[in-house]
């Protein structure tokens, strides 16, 4: 920039590029930005979200099965007794008497035999209660009141089958299916690119091979191709990106080299030859800088396609194994639950459908931006 | 012909919502038509004459809007309805375009979109519109007219695809024919022919056409009254005559002015030959190969000699299919070919890509199409200094951009200009950096692909002027391919007449000139500078 300042007496121009100009229409596309705005807050969400929310998204509560979602802590008023008993129960002893005191329940208990100190470990034990201590104990052992705080917990999204938190759940989910589709996409993006644009820059007979090769691994059935490798490798989370990769890599090799095709046949290539520069050259300065925008609008509808094809496979059993979980998978565990927990499948199918639409906006706002053909 | 005012524009203003705001294509223009007449709407690009007449039949794209009035026969276009507007568009008011490779639907036959508008205007059966569109085709003079109904558009020729849009667009017996650009795109020798066919039919039908161009030469020769428009303005109108003899506005002389003058005196006979082609022959092989059957071998350039000298401008004439440029490609090694190539005392013509590499500075080439031959994701800095590169790879990237400024002060631009992108410059603005980055390399040898058959007639003098400096500057070669003989009258002084990959006829500028000796080269000669009227005058 010191050499524009020292020649140039009017302060520098500086262009608007192309991706400039792209950006600055799809800033004026509010469908697409509310949707860039909105998954940027889902990635986030996604990402670190599982390190606040204060279930972990692997731990079981027993007490808690199904519940649904809620806004106000668990265990409710009318829950308290019942988990009370549950526990005493396992004391082999009797209640007496039971009164809550502010956030903590006061319980009188008693029993033909003395009462071990040790019981209070099954009130703690209990999802509901922690730090219990016993408030004093009648001279001959047979009588205790012991007293309990009540353990405030919130699942705001309910509780799956096992009593696992469906928000924690749901976060991590969003972890696993985002990174698939990213990664995934990314996989499958650059291998199609390079190989298209290989094939459609060296053009001829090596063009003719190697589109050729992609016509034959079109004609492998995919879900044949999924239990096959499963069958080989075992279930495995990396097996996912391959076969996903490895079958949507195709589209993009042909979209690649066709594009490649036209921009060989571009005069401002034909330039450069003249010029003579080299194949190299011409391969990194003029014809993957010109592909990049229909990559780039392509990319954004191959993340939501591997998604899918990811919770498909997830939803099939082929994919992501419990407890690690997906979109998929938590809705597929929500479609059998759908009856009588039908919080199972809404909360992850909201995630799931919102992303996929977002991304779809966001595609369709870059290929209206950088393609602009209202004219 | 009596004067009755059938199409009336008042006001008109076309505005366009654009990234960078407002912009204001047409600023309140009047315009009338009369019955019968041919009213010329001349301008360079970007003045707004095209957008006046798709305002006008509400084709604007959709970021466009229109305001004020535009009646036809005392209805306001602007504010009927679609369904109204389309009583009168296509009807009553038709359209011809520039491009008839695109206008026509290529997946129909030309019988069916010929009939499809009669048909639907007029409410004709199948077979009596049928015998409407074989008279339609006689009429525009399309030979065998009966297996051209069954022919699809790829099937014909330019000029012929342009008589199938004329006869379309007379399909209703419109009242008012606009033809924007008609024949731009077509050779001179078609041109002349379509333009005196619209005289003829206006004759016969008594149609007012309204034409659309930035041809001076087909105004005077074709139209009764001229309006010139400039940056969505009129600023001048009048009788043909009238302004061509009297032209009132600066602009308008200006246009007038703009035919590239001067002539180009040859190099000394004993100035050395530094690109020579002997007996150079391209063939492309069309289909073939592994179930394609036997290939068509097409013969574009079929053993031509060609000696350009130092300080020599050679203008390689003919229409498209000529195969004017590929012997200007295959003379620089970019296409394979056959024959001998001398490029001083060396002999290139088996040279491949890497013998050809260290050659490559001093055999430059422009292209034609200033706005394909940028590549749009780099900046201009980076477009011109990229066989800098290649050529002079020690060089850093300070001495880089200093080069840069130099070509582009030694061009006429200003060097700021290296740090934007091809798309934010005009069509002569595109031209002058395509030919910086052919002089940043210090050639011997510039082939001219049509470097002026893209720009307007101003801006196409400003080229000739720079490229007849650089010329003097440097004692540079020219090879100057194109089809408009009044460009190549003033920049060469040797001129090659090409027909179908042959020499038709080669000499000295002046005496092709003055003297045509073969047919073909007077019929080019006279569809390109002869200033008869086709119009019996109204």
């Amino acid at each position: 920039m010191t050499e524009i300042a020292a020649t140039a007496a009017p302060p520098a121009v500086v262009g608007r590029s192309l991706w400039g100009n792209a950006w600055a229409r799809l800033k004026r596309n509010r469908a697409a930005m509310f949707s860039l705005y909105y998954l940027a807050l889902i990635a986030v969400v996604s990402v670190f979200g599982p390190w606040f929310v204060p279930h972990e998204y692997t731990t079981i509560y027993g007490d808690y099965v199904r519940t649904p979602p809620s806004l106000s802590a668990y265990p409710k008023p009318d829950m308290i007794q019942g988990a009370l008993s549950d526990a005493i129960k396992r004391m082999r002893v009797d209640i007496k008497e039971w009164h809550q005191d502010g956030s903590r329940v006061v319980v009188t208990v008693t029993s033909t035999k003395p009462i071990d100190d040790r019981n209070v470990r099954y009130l703690d034990r209990s999802d509901a209660f922690h730090d219990t201590r016993i408030e004093n104990k009648s001279p001959d052992g047979l009588e205790a009141t012991m007293s309990s705080a009540i353990k405030q917990q919130y699942f705001l999204f309910g509780t799956d089958n096992t009593g696992r938190d469906l928000l924690s759940r749901t976060l991590m989910a969003g972890r696993i299916s985002l990174a698939i589709g990213l990664l995934a996409g990314v996989v499958a993006g650059v291998i199609g690119v390079v190989y298209g644009a290989a094939a459609g820059f060296a053009g001829g007979r090596v063009d003719e091979v190697m589109m050729r090769i992609v016509d034959v691994l079109y004609s492998l059935p995919f879900i044949f191709f999924v239990i096959m490798l499963v069958v080989f490798f075992g279930r495995n989370f990396v097996l996912m990106f391959l076969a996903v990769g490895a079958v949507l890599w195709l589209d993009m090799a042909r979209i690649v080299r066709g594009q490649a095709l036209s921009i060989r046949r571009q005069e401002y290539v034909q330039a450069a030859e003249a010029m003579g520069v080299g194949q190299r050259g011409i391969l990194l300065r003029h014809v993957i800088p010109n592909l990049l925008g229909p990559v780039v609008i392509y990319m954004t509808l191959l993340v939501p396609q591997v998604i899918i094809l990811e919770s498909f496979l997830s939803f099939l059993g082929l994919g992501v194994q419990e407890p690690m979980t997906s979109w998929g998978v938590l809705i597929s565990v929500g479609a059998k639950n759908i009856g009588y927990a039908n919080w199972l499948l809404l909360f992850p199918a909201f995630f799931l459908v919102s992303t996929l639409f977002a991304l779809n906006f966001v595609g369709d706002g870059l290929r209206d931006a950088l393609d602009p053909k209202d004219r | 012909m009596a004067s009755e005012t059938i199409l009336s524009v008042k006001d008109l203003r076309v505005r366009f919502q654009t990234l960078d705001g407002t912009v204001e294509a047409v600023k309140g223009i009047n315009i009338k038509v009369n019955a019968g007449e041919t009213v010329a709407v001349v301008g360079e690009s970007g003045s707004g004459k095209s957008q006046t007449m798709m305002a006008a039949m509400n084709l604007l794209s959709s970021n466009g809007e229109a305001t004020g009035q535009v009646d036809y026969r005392g209805q306001n276009l602007l504010s009927m309805s679609k369904s109204e507007l389309n009583k009168v568009r296509g009807r009553k008011i038709s359209m011809i375009f520039q491009e008839p490779m695109t206008s026509l639907d290529p997946l129909y036959t030309i019988g069916n979109q010929l009939m499809e508008p009669i048909r639907r205007h007029r409410g004709l059966s199948a077979p009596a519109a049928r015998e409407e569109a074989l008279k339609l085709l006689r009429l525009v003079h399309i030979p065998d007219p009966e297996r051209r109904m069954k022919s699809y558009p790829h099937e014909m020729s330019g000029g012929q695809r342009q008589r199938v849009m004329i006869a379309m667009a007379l399909a209703n017996d419109p009242d008012i024919l606009i033809a924007d650009e008609p024949t731009t795109a077509l050779d001179v020798t078609i041109q002349a022919q379509i333009l005196m066919l619209l005289a003829e039919l206006q004759r016969k039908l008594g149609m007012a056409i309204v034409f659309i161009t930035h041809d001076l030469g087909i105004v005077r020769r074709f139209a009764d009254r001229v309006y010139v428009m400039r940056q969505g303005e009129v600023v001048e109108e009048g009788e043909a005559e009238a302004l061509f003899a009297n032209p009132q506005h600066a602009y308008t002389r200006m246009l007038l002015a703009a035919e590239p003058t001067g002539t180009k005196a040859a190099p000394p006979a004993n100035s050395p030959v530094l690109l020579e082609g002997r007996n150079v022959e391209v063939v492309f092989k069309i289909g073939g190969g592994f179930l394609g059957g036997e290939p068509l071998m097409l013969r574009a350039v079929d053993r031509i000699s060609v000696r350009l000298k130092r300080n020599q401008t050679i203008g390689i004439v003919g229409e498209s299919g000529s195969g004017k440029s590929t012997l200007g490609r295959a003379l620089l090694r970019l296409l394979p070919s056959d024959g001998v190539i001398r490029f001083g005392d060396r002999d290139i013509s088996n040279a491949d890509r890497q013998a050809m590499r260290p050659l490559r500075h001093e055999l430059q080439l422009v292209f034609q199409d200033p706005f394909g031959s940028l590549s749009p994701r780099m900046t201009i800095g980076q477009v011109i200094t990229e066989g800098l590169l290649v050529h002079e790879p020690s060089l850093t990237s300070k001495q880089r951009d200093q080069r840069a400024v130099e070509a582009l002060r030694e061009v006429g631009l200003d060097p700021n200009a290296r740090n934007r992108y091809p798309h934010e410059f005009s069509g002569g603005q595109r031209q002058r950096i395509a030919i910086a980055r052919a002089m940043i390399l210090k050639p011997k040898v510039v082939v001219l692909d049509e470097p002026t058959s893209a720009l307007d007639r101003s801006v196409q003098k400003q080229i000739v002027e720079l490229l007849r400096k650089l010329q003097a500057d440097h004692e540079l070669s020219y090879l100057f391919i194109s089809h408009d003989l009044a460009v190549v009258r003033a920049m060469a002084d040797y001129i090659i007449v090409m027909k179908q990959g042959k020499i038709v006829e080669e000499g000295p500028t002046q005496e092709i000139f003055d003297n045509p000796r073969e047919a073909y080269t007077q019929t080019l000669m006279n569809a390109a500078i002869d200033s008869t009227r086709f119009r019996v005058s109204a």
